[in-house]
């Protein structure tokens, strides 16, 4: 059976559509206007959505997302909660998937068998653990198999040919490639590099590849879109949330970003 | 079954240390991970490495350090003969710089011109911004915002020493976020950085190597243990914060089973109120900054605040050795409250004329405890890994004095 994930690339590869993927941090502010972002979200055309399971130590983000983990965290935002909101999402949304994205230990405090029931049950369709490289993810990702929850894994500038096809074994839903050497936010895009590491990768696996990092408008998504299926998009809408002075404001704020990315990027 | 000695079985080929340790880090990471581990590997067999780096010890830290008995608080104590593995006589005041001399020698073997550390109490700050003097790197330390305020003096310390101190506003401002924050920077700048950690915790292949460099106060205590006291010493005690001191004189010792080991982690205001550093003590294993150890956390998995009068062992999580020494029952961990530490530091000062530092101060108490269990005919070695001249503000603020 085919997951929401599967459906969605398929449906917009048919098209020769790219994927819209905007990441905003789950409780930021507070889950409430989480769940309106998400909604106003697929209504500025999101095809797939990210959640970030906020953690009191996100290492690999730079400041912007960091800042959305706090104030997720000062809301008493915690995994089982998330669950629920995605439960709640799909009350109205049995289309769009979604994909958390967090740290480990979270996830190991619920219990990974517990936690891919829970999230399974809740209409997760996929997970990304920033720091569970393939070398540390076996126990998890066999948990998650055996629900249909994708896992989803990330593929750096660093990352050698031998990896990407270990990598790629264990990956299912799509692979994210990350843009640039840094954390999310960072500035340096380089799309022309992005583009030729993206034709190699796509020689080791058939996944579709999604790119990330660094990627904040209309430019730079449409940069490195054309060999990508699809674009990640975070910082810029986490920064837009931060700054908002009510879920109103931030709704359209990360509305009217994602309409120009949507646009440009067709 | 391994038939190897337990000293030998660890860390395997992926980094682990029994079901602790590892490489639990972004993708971004494994590369720099990987050649660090390539270089370390050659380097650690290379001979022109290991003269080197005995050399610098030799020369430039000032070792072998002493093993003294201290025979007044032996007395004072009224138990086993206390001796003190004077880690306080190395130059820059504590154990650190026996890590940070090795691995700014493995930042010069790889031809990077910046190095990187974090810091809490700012002891591994200044040992990096010190050597980083001496070879001419540019040095830059990650330090929470709140520590800044705290060690104002080691903050000017490492400016005095050429480096530039980053206040790290993330989190709760404390050493784990300034460890968070030197993993970005390594992660966005890594083809000229060398990041040195200052503890035996992080990603594989750190908690090996720092342990390697450090084991040099252990591979020196048991020499003199049998050259001083005829014999091995009975018991071990030293006090356990991300563990780098203590797995430096363990680890030589670990094959050796008639030797107790003890570490000490600060207790805080008592482990029954919350308020300490005591993973092992009262932690649950899980994964933090690379590793999965026994941490302190709450029942969603974050970590949480820790409290010590010794900014030293302010840290949520510990070595991974440790996590496996204590699970294989090889080592006992134990806390110690920081009004033991305070006296223990104070009666140190008083009949030895040695001020340690409240890290170390810590091991001395739970010493102490330990001398009148054994009785007269045993010797335990504390691992002295500090001196105390950079706390002596902090004890006249509890004493309610204004020094300056």
């Amino acid at each position: 059976m085919q997951n929401r994930i599967q459906k969605t690339m398929a449906a917009l590869a048919e098209t020769n559509r790219k994927a819209l993927i905007p990441y905003v941090v789950a409780g930021d502010p507070d889950l409430k206007s989480t769940l309106e972002i998400m909604h106003a979200m697929v209504d500025s055309g999101a095809d797939i959505i990210e959640l970030g399971v906020p953690f009191s130590d996100p290492m690999a983000e730079g400041p912007t997302i960091a800042l959305g983990h706090e104030r997720a965290l000062a809301a008493k935002t915690s995994l089982r909660k998330i669950l629920e909101l995605v439960a709640q999402f799909r009350q109205s949304n049995n289309e769009t998937p979604i994909v958390l994205m967090g740290y480990a230990n979270p996830v190991e405090r619920f219990g990974y068998e517990s936690f891919a029931e829970s999230a399974s049950q809740a209409g997760v369709d996929g997970l990304l653990t920033v720091d569970l490289p393939p070398e540390e993810c076996e126990q998890l990702n066999s948990h998650l198999q055996e629900k249909g929850i994708e896992t989803v894994f990330l593929v750096a500038p660093t990352t050698t040919e031998e990896r990407i096809k270990s990598i790629a074994q264990r990956a299912s839903g799509y692979i994210y490639y990350v843009s640039l050497k840094g954390v999310t936010g960072a500035a340096n895009l380089d799309s022309e590099g992005v583009n030729a590491r993206l034709t190699e990768i796509r020689n080791i696996t058939s996944l579709p590849l999604c790119v990330g990092f660094g990627i904040k408008d209309g430019v730079t998504a449409r940069s490195v879109s054309e060999k990508a299926d699809g674009v990640v998009v975070g910082s810029v809408l986490v920064d837009a949330i931060g700054k908002a002075d009510s879920t109103a404001g931030a709704v359209k704020a990360v509305s009217d970003i994602l309409s120009e990315i949507r646009a440009a990027i067709a | 079954m391994d038939n190897r000695p337990l000293s030998k079985q660890v860390p395997n080929a992926q980094g682990r240390f029994g079901e602790f340790g590892g490489r639990y880090v972004s993708e971004t990471l494994i590369d720099a991970l990987d050649q660090l581990e390539a270089m370390y590997t050659r380097l650690s067999s290379d001979p022109d490495f290991q003269d080197q780096f005995d050399k610098d010890l030799a020369h430039y830290v000032g070792r072998p350090s002493p093993l003294y008995f201290a025979e007044r608080w032996t007395e004072a104590v009224g138990g086993a003969k206390l001796w003190l593995k004077r880690e306080d006589l190395n130059h820059t005041g504590a154990h650190k710089v026996n890590n940070t001399v090795g691995q700014a020698l493995l930042a010069k073997y790889s031809g990077k011109k910046r190095i990187i550390a974090e810091t809490g109490a700012g002891q591994h700050g200044v040992a990096s911004a010190t050597v980083a003097a001496r070879l001419g790197l540019e040095c830059v330390v990650f330090m929470g915002e709140d520590d800044v305020k705290r060690q104002s003096l080691n903050v000017y310390r490492m400016k005095l020493l050429g480096a530039t101190v980053v206040p790290v506003t993330s989190g709760s401002r404390t050493l784990k976020d300034a460890m968070n924050e030197a993993m970005r920077d390594w992660v966005t700048n890594v083809d000229d950085t060398y990041y040195i950690i200052g503890t035996v915790a992080g990603p594989h292949p750190y908690p090996m190597l720092v342990r390697d460099f450090q084991a040099v106060i252990g591979r020196e205590a048991r020499k003199q243990s049998l050259e001083q006291m005829g014999q091995l010493p009975d018991a071990l005690v030293a006090c356990v914060g991300g563990g780098s001191n203590a797995i430096g004189l363990f680890h030589p010792f670990i094959d050796d089973e008639d030797v107790a080991i003890y570490g000490v982690e600060a207790g805080g205001d008592g482990v029954e109120t919350g308020r300490h550093a005591a993973p092992l003590t009262s932690g649950i294993p899980g994964v933090l900054h690379g590793n999965r150890t026994y941490l302190m956390e709450d029942e969603d998995g974050q970590i949480i605040e820790t409290h010590s009068v010794s900014a030293g062992l302010d840290y949520p999580g510990v070595g991974p050795e440790h996590a496996w020494l204590k699970d294989i029952g090889r080592a006992n961990y134990v806390a110690i409250n920081d009004d033991e530490a305070l006296a223990a530091f104070r009666t140190l000062t008083r009949v030895e004329g040695i001020m340690p530092a409240l890290e170390s101060a810590h091991a001395l108490a739970y010493a102490e405890k330990l001398a009148r269990e054994l009785g007269p005919d045993k010797n335990i070695l504390v691992n002295l890994s500090g001196r105390g001249d950079k706390d002596i503000l902090t004890v006249a603020g509890i004493d309610g004095i204004e020094v300056l």
